[in-house]
C-alpha cells in the first residue's frame, strides 16, 4: 500500500442514507478475479439515471465522497472498496461507516473520515452549492478542511491506523513480527479443538 | 467484575496485546468461498507466502453455483465469469493445501451452514470467513466475524487478525413466542428497533427467555441477521440445546474429550455481575410475522399493519429513504401489508434453508398448491440439508404444492448465479437482504419467514399459515 498523508481535490455530494455495498458495486461484479477493473462497476445501477450525481460533469475527477450516514452497510466485499479507489476516490466523509467497510477502507488505501451529523451535512450543501470547493483529508492531522466553505473538523483515527497509513505498511508483514507469539499461542490451544481435514471418510 | 460471553472469548485468543493497538487474535477457523479469496490468494503468491493453517481453513462454493441440473444429471455452469471463479478456488485450495468441498460433493453447501452441520462451528471459537454473514456461527456461541478480502488475505498467512476490541450490546427478548412467530420475525422486530446502524462497533450477545427456548437452527436465523443491525458479529451463550446439537456430529470432539470441551463451553456464559456498554429489551408475547417493505432490513411492518407513509415520518433522513424506498419498490403510501402481492417466492439462503426451516415451510404447504402465476423455488442451504429433506419426504410436499426443488447453494439471495428476479418483479424472501437489485436488478424483495413465505406462495399476497385454513 502506498503512504498516505493527506487527500485534497474536489468533492462528490451523495446525499443519501445506507448506501449499501450492493449499490456500491452490484454483485454481478464480484464474479472477477481481479483487483482492479471495478470502476465502471461502480453505483452501477444508480448510474443509470442520466441525473444521477457520478454522471454530472461538475464532479468529474473528484478525489472526496460525501455521503450520508450508515455508509458501506451489508456485505463485506472489499470490491467495494477497490470500486471507488479505481474510480479515483481517496476518502470517504460519512456521519458513520459500517464496520467491516471501514476496516476494508485502510486495507486498500481509502481514507474514511467520520464527521458528525451537522458537519458532514455543511460539507454536503457546501459542494453541492459550488462543486468547485476543494476539500483536503488530512490523515496525518486528523482533520476535514474545507477553507471555503469555513469548514474544519477532526474526524477519528487511531493511532495506530494512522501511523499505518502515513507509512503504508502491510499488515501482514507487521503481524509476522509476532510470530514468535504466535507459535507460542498455538501450543496452548485445546487439542480437541477441530480440523477441518474430512473426517468420517 | 465479570466478563461478557464475547469478552471471554476474545480473551481467550489474544495471541499479543499492546497499548495503541489492536489485538492481534488467534483464529480457530477460516472458512473460504469463491468469491471473497481469489485475490487474497494472488497476495499470497506474490508475497511468497504459504498458508500457515491448511488444517484451521475449509473452502466451498457457493454463491455462484447453479442450483439446477440438466437432462443429464449434471450441473452444468453457463456463465463462463463464474465458472472460472469457481475453478481459482478449487487451484487455490490445490496449490495451498485446503480442504475444499466443491459443487457436486456430498458437503457442499452455503458455507454458513455447513460450518454448524459438519460440527465445525463450535463454542467458545474464533471464526472469520469473507462474508458479512459470518455472524450466523455466533449462534453456538462462538465469536463469529465477516472480513474482507486483505483480512482473509492476513488469516490464510498468519492465522491471526489485528482486531479493536467491539463494544458490548445487549438484545435481550423474554416471554414466549406465539404460535406461528419465528425467530426470523424476532430479528426482524430487533433489526426494525435498532435500525441498520444500531449494532456498529458491538457484538450483540442475544439473551432472555425466548432465546433459550430458540433452536439451534432458530439461534443461527437470529445471528444471522446481527449484520444487518450493523453488529460486529451476534452470539448466543452455549446451553444444554447447544450440546445436544453438536454431540456426534462430524468434528465434534469424542469420548474424553467431548467431557473436556463441555468444561470449557459451561465456562463461557456472561457472569451474572458483567455489563454490557448498551442494550434492548423486547417482549416475545406480543411479537407477530414481521415482512420488510423497504430496501434495507430495518424498514419493517407487522404482517397486519400497513406500509409506511414517507410524509408522516418526521427524521428527514428517514423519510427521504422510505420515500426513495417505496419508489423503488413500486409500492403506495399507506398500502396495506397484506394487499402486496408477489410474483415470486424464494425459500433459501444461509438465514433460513436449514432443515428445520425447510420442515416449518412443507408443513404450511401440505395440502396447498401455490397461487397460479407465482413462481416458487426452494433451496436447501447445504447438500446435507437436501439429503436429509428428502429422506423425510419433504421434497415430495413441495413439489406437489407447485414449488421448484433446487440443488443447494446461496441461489437467489443475491444475483450472482442463474437464479434471479427480473426487473420490477415482486418477490416474498426467508433472505436477509432487501437492497435494490439484491435479488437482481430492479427486483424487488419483501423479507419474510419460511412460514409466511409458504402461505404467501398459496395466497398470491402477503399471508399467515392461518390463513390458509
Ligand atoms: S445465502 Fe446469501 S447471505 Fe448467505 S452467504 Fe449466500 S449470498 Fe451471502
Amino acid at each position: 500500500m502506498d503512504p498516505i498523508r493527506s487527500i485534497t481535490g474536489t468533492a462528490v455530494p451523495l446525499d443519501r442514507s445506507d448506501v449499501d455495498t450492493d449499490q456500491i458495486i452490484p454483485a454481478e461484479w464480484l464474479k472477477r478475479v481481479e483487483r482492479t477493473g471495478f470502476a465502471a462497476g461502480l453505483f452501477s445501477a444508480w448510474r443509470k439515471d442520466p441525473s444521477f450525481v457520478l454522471n454530472q460533469p461538475q464532479y468529474a475527477g473528484a478525489s472526496v465522497l460525501v455521503a450520508g450516514t450508515n455508509f458501506g452497510t451489508g456485505s463485506s466485499r472489499e470490491h467495494a472498496v477497490w470500486a471507488l479507489t479505481d474510480y479515483g476516490f481517496r476518502a470517504v466523509v460519512s456521519p458513520r461507516f459500517a464496520d467491516i467497510f471501514r476496516s476494508n477502507c485502510t486495507k486498500a488505501g481509502l481514507v474514511p473520515a467520520q464527521l458528525d451529523v451537522e458537519t458532514a451535512a455543511a460539507l454536503l450543501a457546501a459542494v453541492e452549492a459550488d462543486p468547485t470547493i476543494e476539500v483536503t483529508v488530512d490523515v496525518e492531522a486528523r482533520v476535514v478542511r474545507a477553507p471555503a466553505a469555513g469548514i474544519e473538523a477532526p474526524f477519528p483515527l487511531d493511532d495506530f491506523t494512522r501511523w499505518r497509513l502515513l507509512e503504508g505498511l502491510d499488515d501482514i508483514g507487521l503481524s509476522l513480527r509476532h510470530e514468535p507469539d504466535i507459535t507460542g499461542y498455538e501450543s496452548t490451544r485445546p487439542r480437541w479443538l477441530p480440523t477441518t481435514s474430512p473426517v468420517g471418510g | 467484575m465479570g466478563r461478557t460471553l464475547s469478552e471471554k472469548v476474545w480473551d481467550r485468543h489474544v495471541v499479543r496485546s499492546a497499548e495503541g493497538e489492536p489485538d492481534l487474535l488467534y483464529i480457530d477457523l477460516h472458512l473460504v468461498h469463491e468469491v471473497t479469496s481469489p485475490q487474497a490468494f494472488d497476495g499470497l503468491r506474490m508475497a511468497r507466502r504459504p498458508v500457515r493453517r491448511p488444517d484451521l481453513t475449509l473452502a466451498t462454493m457457493d454463491h455462484n453455483v447453479p442450483t439446477t441440473l440438466d437432462a443429464g444429471g449434471a450441473m452444468v455452469v453457463d456463465d463462463p465469469i463464474s465458472k472460472k471463479q469457481m475453478e481459482v478456488l478449487g487451484a487455490n485450495c490445490d496449490e495451498f493445501g485446503i480442504p475444499l468441498y466443491p459443487m457436486g460433493h456430498r458437503n457442499q453447501g452455503i458455507v454458513h451452514v455447513i460450518g454448524p452441520e459438519l460440527g465445525l462451528t463450535q463454542p467458545g471459537m474464533t471464526i472469520v470467513c469473507g462474508d458479512s454473514h459470518t455472524s450466523t456461527h455466533g449462534a453456538v456461541g462462538a465469536l463469529a466475524i465477516g472480513i474482507g478480502t486483505s483480512e482473509v488475505e492476513h488469516v490464510l498467512a498468519t492465522q491471526t487478525l489485528p482486531q479493536r476490541r467491539p463494544g458490548t450490546m445487549s438484545v435481550t427478548v423474554d416471554g414466549e413466542l406465539p404460535p406461528g412467530v419465528t425467530a426470523k420475525d424476532m430479528i426482524l422486530a430487533v433489526i426494525g428497533r435498532i435500525g441498520t446502524g444500531g449494532g456498529m462497533g458491538s457484538v450483540i450477545e442475544y439473551r432472555g427467555s425466548a432465546i433459550r427456548s430458540l433452536s439451534m437452527e432458530g439461534r443461527m436465523t437470529v445471528c444471522n441477521m446481527s449484520i444487518e443491525g450493523g453488529a460486529r458479529a451476534g452470539l448466543v451463550a452455549p446451553d444444554d440445546t447447544t450440546f445436544a446439537y453438536l454431540e456426534g456430529r462430524a468434528h465434534a470432539p469424542k469420548g474424553k474429550a467431548w467431557e473436556e470441551a463441555l468444561d470449557v463451553w459451561r465456562s463461557l456464559a456472561t457472569d451474572d455481575d458483567a455489563s454490557f456498554d448498551k442494550g434492548v429489551e423486547l417482549n416475545a408475547t406480543t411479537l407477530v410475522p414481521h415482512v420488510s417493505w423497504g430496501t434495507n432490513p430495518s424498514q419493517v411492518a407487522p404482517i397486519d399493519g400497513n406500509v409506511p407513509d414517507p410524509e408522516a415520518i418526521a427524521d428527514p433522513a428517514e423519510r427521504d429513504a422510505a420515500r426513495r424506498a417505496l419508489a423503488y419498490q413500486g409500492l403506495a403510501a399507506g398500502i396495506a401489508v397484506r394487499d402486496i402481492a408477489v410474483d415470486t417466492v424464494f425459500i433459501g439462503s444461509c438465514t433460513n434453508a436449514r432443515i428445520e426451516d425447510l420442515r416449518a415451510a412443507a408443513a404450511v404447504l401440505d395440502g396447498h398448491h401455490v397461487r397460479d402465476g407465482v413462481r416458487a423455488l426452494v433451496v436447501p442451504g447445504s447438500a446435507l440439508v437436501k439429503t436429509e429433506a428428502e429422506a423425510e419426504g419433504l421434497d415430495r410436499i413441495f413439489r406437489a404444492a407447485g414449488f421448484e426443488w433446487r440443488e443447494a447453494g446461496c441461489s437467489m439471495c443475491l444475483a450472482m448465479n442463474p437464479d434471479k428476479l427480473a426487473p420490477g418483479e415482486r418477490c416474498a424472501s426467508t433472505s436477509n437482504r432487501n437492497f435494490e437489485g439484491r435479488q437482481g436488478p430492479g427486483g424487488r424483495t419483501h423479507l419474510v419467514s419460511p412460514a409466511v413465505a409458504a402461505a404467501t406462495a398459496v395466497a398470491g399476497h402477503f399471508a399467515t399459515p392461518q390463513e390458509l385454513n
